[in-house]
């Protein structure tokens, strides 16, 4: 063999080596990130939760706790739409722009299907949780009161489309979580018609 | 005469030790390693007190990384026991306290001496030709401890730990298509649980302290390849006595050991002052929030990283929209990497540069000091907002115009000789 083949011939056979080097390399690094998802274990305790709403009342709500947040689900009945169309309490961010919502939910009920309002209860100015008062007009939130969310931290006051109202220290209005329905009896919290969120 | 500039220290003899050190040298090169590195090399005699801050670095990361492992004997890596655990050191192990305000002040000091000598840096043109790499080592440094620090300050489990993690952790997302699995990949589940902070920890006491000391080695063997600069900017490696040494050069031990002793000890005056009577630092080091334990539900009044974080932080929120936040952030560490190919002036000292730079630079340090103002301050004051765009727009101009002045520079002629007005 030539000395000229001889070097061309260890040049490919360098470079085969490299190569297949660098390729186990790329396979052996991949469990290692790999490793770094979310477990199973994660992953079963972030997993979406499944709501009964077979048998929750007109005007009742449900608390369920998802990814260690609180998810609201509230039936809204005929009368509250009603009281939540002509309410007369100005709004810092009617239409939702600078609020978070999946976009199916960016509209007047912020819901899906309007009767049925799903929201994390946390709320948007530090974190406290609002308590509901679905009352009309108490004694203490005043006459223009329709009904809707009051949290006693600082008194951010939200509708019962958790719509933040002028004047309270949240910024935006309360956070919609992706969800979506299974027939008429259940809600499935943490995943929508696309994909899991 | 080069008597008195080499190091003399000699182990030439025939007694028990000489006869070690040469069973030790046939097997590990330790007389030469120490001649290279230590008594025989060579740096200029004309330092001033901007030339400590590498070595403070150092005595800093030594001291980190001895307490640190003493923190990891007792304190427990899990959202259950972390808060807890941090108390128990604090109270109820021997001299606890004392470990532990030491890492949580040694980590802002540690801050404090890196900035020092990186605007030594600027001002003296450290950066420039042949010290390219050195420099970009050197900002691989900086980026390492950045990472360490915020890993680091994720472990107490405190409410700022907690939201502090969330929002620099959710930048990420700002990256278009691949941001939103990646938050996801770097906290290993759907929020920061106990999982992030289980290989937050993994990562702050194991790989980051690894890959700083290797690039503390390679930063340290790239200033002794081109050797070290200094205040005039001249290389002293291009004047050189009969005797192949440098005739401005003194050696590094025992002439500028002796120094940076001194410089070591008055550190440790400081380092001791706020460790005993300023621990805190009035919510600088160890900012109030953190001692509450993390609450998932509850967003703290007013989130703000620790101090050394806080001028990219300012500039992140002067952009009302998260992504070009994100990326201004992220330029504004890139930039300082281009650093040695921006600048185009030949002179590397401020002594002997033009009007220009010199104006740049006062421009530059005000607006990272007052950005770092502006970062501890609430982001609702509309004045704090607008004064932050004004400082990040300075910031940014003396990087993306730095061709331009540094072209059209009027320098002074530089000296052949350092300028030293000491004993001779």
């Amino acid at each position: 063999m030539s000395e000229e083949a001889s070097v061309s011939r260890r040049h490919f056979l360098t470079v085969a080596t490299s190569v297949t080097g660098v390729v186990g390399l790329a396979l052996t690094a991949a469990p290692f990130i790999a490793s770094f998802r979310p477990s199973t274990r994660a992953r079963a305790l972030g997993a979406p939760v499944t709501v009964d709403i077979s048998r929750l009342d007109e005007g009742a709500m449900v608390r369920v706790v998802w990814r260690g947040q609180p998810v609201w689900v509230l039936h809204r009945s005929k009368e509250m739409l009603e009281r939540l169309a002509d309410e007369k309490s100005a709004l810092k961010d009617k239409d939702s722009a600078e609020s978070i919502q999946p976009e199916y939910a960016r509209n007047a009920t912020r819901a899906l299907r309007p009767e049925f309002l799903v929201v994390i209860g946390n709320c948007t100015h530090l974190g406290c949780a609002p308590l509901e008062r679905f009352e009309v007009a108490p004694a203490d939130l005043g006459p223009d009161w329709v009904g809707g969310f009051f949290c006693p931290c600082h008194g951010s006051k939200f509708d019962l489309a958790a719509r933040v109202m002028d004047g309270s220290p949240a910024p935006t209005n309360l956070v919609i979580p992706p969800y979506r329905f299974v027939g008429e009896e259940l809600i499935i919290v943490g995943e929508d018609a696309g994909a899991a969120a | 005469m080069s008597a008195a500039r080499t190091g003399a220290v000699t182990t030439a003899g025939t007694g028990r030790m000489a006869r070690f050190i040469d069973w030790v040298d046939e097997r590990f090169p330790l007389t030469a390693m120490m001649k290279e590195h230590v008594t025989e090399y060579y740096a200029a005699k004309n330092f001033n007190i901007w030339y400590v801050f590498g070595v403070l670095a150092l005595v800093v990361l030594i001291l980190q990384l001895v307490t640190g492992i003493f923190l990891t004997m007792n304190y427990k890596p899990s959202a259950e026991d972390a808060f807890a655990s941090v108390e128990y050191i604090m109270r109820e192990v021997e001299w606890g306290w004392l470990i532990r305000y030491m890492h949580s002040t040694g980590a802002s000091m540690f801050f404090v001496v890196v900035y020092l000598h990186m605007f030594r840096g600027l001002m003296y043109g450290s950066y420039k030709a042949p010290r390219e790499l050195l420099w970009i080592v050197g900002m691989l440094i900086y980026l390492a401890l950045m990472a360490e620090a915020f890993m680091g300050y994720l472990l107490p489990w405190g409410q700022m730990s907690y939201w502090g993690a969330q929002v620099i952790v959710s930048l990420f997302g700002a990256i278009p298509v691949v941001g939103d699995g990646l938050v996801e990949w770097i906290r290993g589940d759907y929020f920061i649980s106990d999982i992030t902070l289980n290989r937050f920890f993994a990562l702050h006491v194991v790989a980051v302290p690894l890959a700083l000391l290797l690039l503390v080695v390679v930063h340290i063997l790239a200033l002794h390849t081109t050797g070290s600069l200094n205040p005039d900017g001249i290389e002293i490696k291009e004047k050189k006595g009969p005797d192949g040494i440098p005739l401005d050069g003194v050696a590094f031990h025992p002439y500028h050991t002796s120094k940076d002793l001194v410089a070591i000890i008055a550190f440790a005056i400081v380092f001791s002052a706020v460790l005993f009577f300023a621990p805190e630092m009035g919510g600088y080091f160890l900012e109030h929030a953190n001692f509450e334990p993390a609450n998932l539900l509850k967003t703290p009044d007013h989130i703000a990283p620790v101090w050394y974080f806080t001028p990219f932080y300012a500039i992140l929120r002067a952009v009302p929209s998260k992504g070009w936040g994100a990326f201004l952030m992220l330029a504004s560490i890139v930039l300082l990497f281009l650093l040695p190919w921006l600048d185009r002036c030949k002179v590397k000292s401020i002594r002997y540069r033009g009007w220009q730079f010199k104006v740049a630079l006062l421009a530059f340090a005000v607006s990272f000091v007052a950005l770092g103002f502006l970062g501890l301050q609430p982001a609702t004051e509309k004045v704090y907002v607008y004064a932050a765009r004004f400082f990040t727009l300075v910031y940014f101009a003396f990087f993306l115009l730095m061709p331009l002045y540094t072209s059209r520079e009027r320098t002074r002629p530089v000296p052949e000789r350092v300028v030293y007005h000491g004993h001779e």
